[in-house]
């Protein structure tokens, strides 16, 4: 593998990110972003090309992308639905949303949808608790999600 | 001087999208930093904000004048950091958001003088990668901050140069605890380092490092330029200063306001959140965040502030309450806790990383209808080996707190599930 499996975008965007900091390793989380933000998730080949940029090794690497709950190492869908299960949001009733969401997409907790539109994960407390139960649509926060979960977050 | 009892809120109208630089300088935004650079020397900083009495607002509460003095050799020229920690992520807790997004100039110019006080010539703004909304309105006051002389090299005609960068996370409570936000931040796994060495002599990159939370960093504007007498006004208690306090759950306004520290807890409840819904009871509440303890009806007359809560068997926290009604069982509420925590857990330290996991099946068993009297034995155990003084950081010890109040206050509720009789 080498660093053209990502695309002269990705590597300027992971690059001007690289100048920011006194050390390359700084821009780990960033640059997986980066080329989530491209291609929604981070491939094998992708992360060791990231390592190489950043000069660190690609099991570095890994460690940090399998640490956090938005770094996706399988596909997802183009919109990934993170519905919160933390205890406000479960206590009045974001299990039931997150079944309703699988139900009427026809996958489980992390598969893509089948036309590829959508992954459901649940996310911890996503700091709107005076709204529970909420949701995160893409970059979107949803709030006071209601029984008609499904026509909410999805319009249909 | 005109009476300012909500510092932190003040900006913060419902009328109103976001305070904008304009809004902010309206009502003497960046007036605390010109007179902290202008006239103060940075130990003159520190001790402001000592004598104001400002302690963390990010659960622990140490004082964050003392803090700061504890970073060696500030005469020195050296490189240090100063670090905002806005990965806000304890289970019922949203202040830092609020704060981030409708005010964002605040957070600004409490970092700018906290970095001035520690001669930091770079910060950072770690902020949780979840809070969107919040990092475009950062990035966009950091721009304008930057246009202004606010930020920059020779900030207001001084010798102080300083940097903010905004640097986003990509989601995991432990990022919290402050050395793992450091190796975080270093593009390292995000895991606590063993202390000491302290973040404030060997920190980011090896050098000396301060980490505030995010409401902590808002106060600092206004101890500077209202001063410390109008500052140690504003509590009613022993503490000083206001607190976002904030209740979710099954009340009728579930909601954050601003309010002076050493509120009595039935205020909140009753009176800002318009005490429970119809057809519900107040059962109990964990008064500042997941990893408190519960407390019950019985202690609403308590005070929010550090000592009084803890003297009852809990903690302020993060002065958010999560409310327990009488219709939610304890032991599945327990359990929703335990998982998070289980999930959140780095798997650094042996106690946490196995402990958890093992919390989470007794409890499953024991609601599945398959848990022994013993289990209740175990589940003790653990919060014993899980506790303070076994691990390096308080993930643990705080998933524990929950756990040991709820097997003091809901002990029935778990026999009850062991004997199999329906709820």
């Amino acid at each position: 593998m080498n660093e053209q499996t990502l695309s002269p975008e990705e590597i300027q965007e992971i690059n001007a990110e690289i100048s920011r900091y006194p050390d390359k390793a700084a821009v780990a989380i960033e640059a997986l972003k980066i080329v989530q933000k491209h291609r929604r998730w981070v491939s094998d080949d992708c992360l060791v090309a990231v390592a190489g940029l950043l000069a660190m090794s690609p099991a570095q690497l890994e460690a940090v992308a399998t640490f956090y709950n938005l770094i996706y190492r399988q596909p997802v869908g183009k919109t990934v639905i993170h519905y919160c299960n933390s205890v406000t949001c479960w206590m009045l009733g974001s299990d039931r949303i997150g079944e309703r969401l699988c139900r009427h997409l026809n996958v489980d907790l992390g598969e893509m949808s089948a036309d590829g539109e959508y992954t459901v994960l649940p996310i911890v407390c996503l700091g709107a608790c005076d709204h529970a139960p909420v949701a995160m649509v893409g970059d979107e926060l949803r709030l006071d999600i209601t029984e008609d979960a499904v026509n909410e977050i999805l319009g249909r | 001087m005109e009476q300012i009892n909500k510092p932190l809120t003040k900006n913060i109208l419902p009328d109103r999208v976001f305070a904008t630089l304009a809004d902010y300088e309206s009502t003497g935004g960046y007036q605390g930093l010109r007179k902290a650079i202008t006239e103060l020397q940075p130990k003159d900083v520190q001790q402001w904000v000592k004598d104001a009495g400002l302690k963390g607002r990010g659960g622990a509460g140490f004082g964050t004048g003392l803090k700061w003095s504890m970073v060696p050799d500030i005469d020195t020229p050296q490189t240090r950091y100063m670090i905002a920690n806005a990965d806000e992520m304890e289970p019922g807790t949203f202040k830092d958001k609020m704060l981030m997004e409708q005010d964002p100039h605040q957070l600004i110019e409490g970092l700018i003088i906290a970095a001035y006080a520690i001669q930091a010539n770079t910060a950072f703004i770690f902020l949780r990668g979840e809070y969107h909304l919040a990092a475009r309105r950062l990035d966009n006051a950091l721009q304008e901050a930057r246009s202004k002389g606010f930020l920059g090299e020779h900030i207001l005609d001084s010798d102080f140069n300083l940097e903010i960068v905004l640097h986003t996370g990509a989601g995991r409570y432990i990022c919290g605890e402050e050395t793992a936000l450091i190796n975080a931040l270093e593009g390292k796994r995000a895991t606590p380092r063993a202390k000491p060495p302290f973040p404030l002599v060997s920190g980011l990159w090896g050098k000396p490092t301060v980490v505030n939370n995010v409401e902590t960093l808002c106060n600092v504007p206004h101890i500077l330029h209202y001063g410390v007498e109008w500052y140690q006004g504003l509590g009613r208690g022993a503490d000083k200063g206001t607190k976002l306090f904030g209740a979710s759950g099954r009340v009728k306004y579930p909601g954050l306001w601003e309010l002076p520290l050493g509120i009595p807890i039935r205020e909140i409840i009753d009176k800002y959140a318009g005490g429970m819904q119809d057809g519900y009871k107040l059962r109990g509440f964990l008064p500042g965040g997941a990893s408190t303890d519960f407390l019950l009806p019985e202690h609403l007359d308590v005070v929010m502030d550090f000592e009084a809560v803890a003297k009852a068997g809990s903690r302020m926290g993060t002065g958010t309450i999560i409310v327990l009604d009488d219709r939610t069982c304890p032991v599945q509420m327990v359990l929703n806790l335990e998982q998070f925590f289980a999930q959140e857990s780095c798997g650094w330290c042996t106690p946490c990383r196995d402990g958890l996991p093992w919390t989470v099946t007794l409890l499953e068993d024991i609601i599945a209808g398959k848990g022994h009297i013993e289990d209740l034995d175990a589940l003790a155990g653990l919060t014993r080996m899980l506790g303070p003084g076994n691990t390096f950081c308080a993930l643990a010890p705080g998933a524990m707190e929950p756990l040991q109040s709820a097997l003091k206050y809901f002990r029935e509720d778990f026999e009850r599930y062991i004997a199999k009789e329906p709820a």
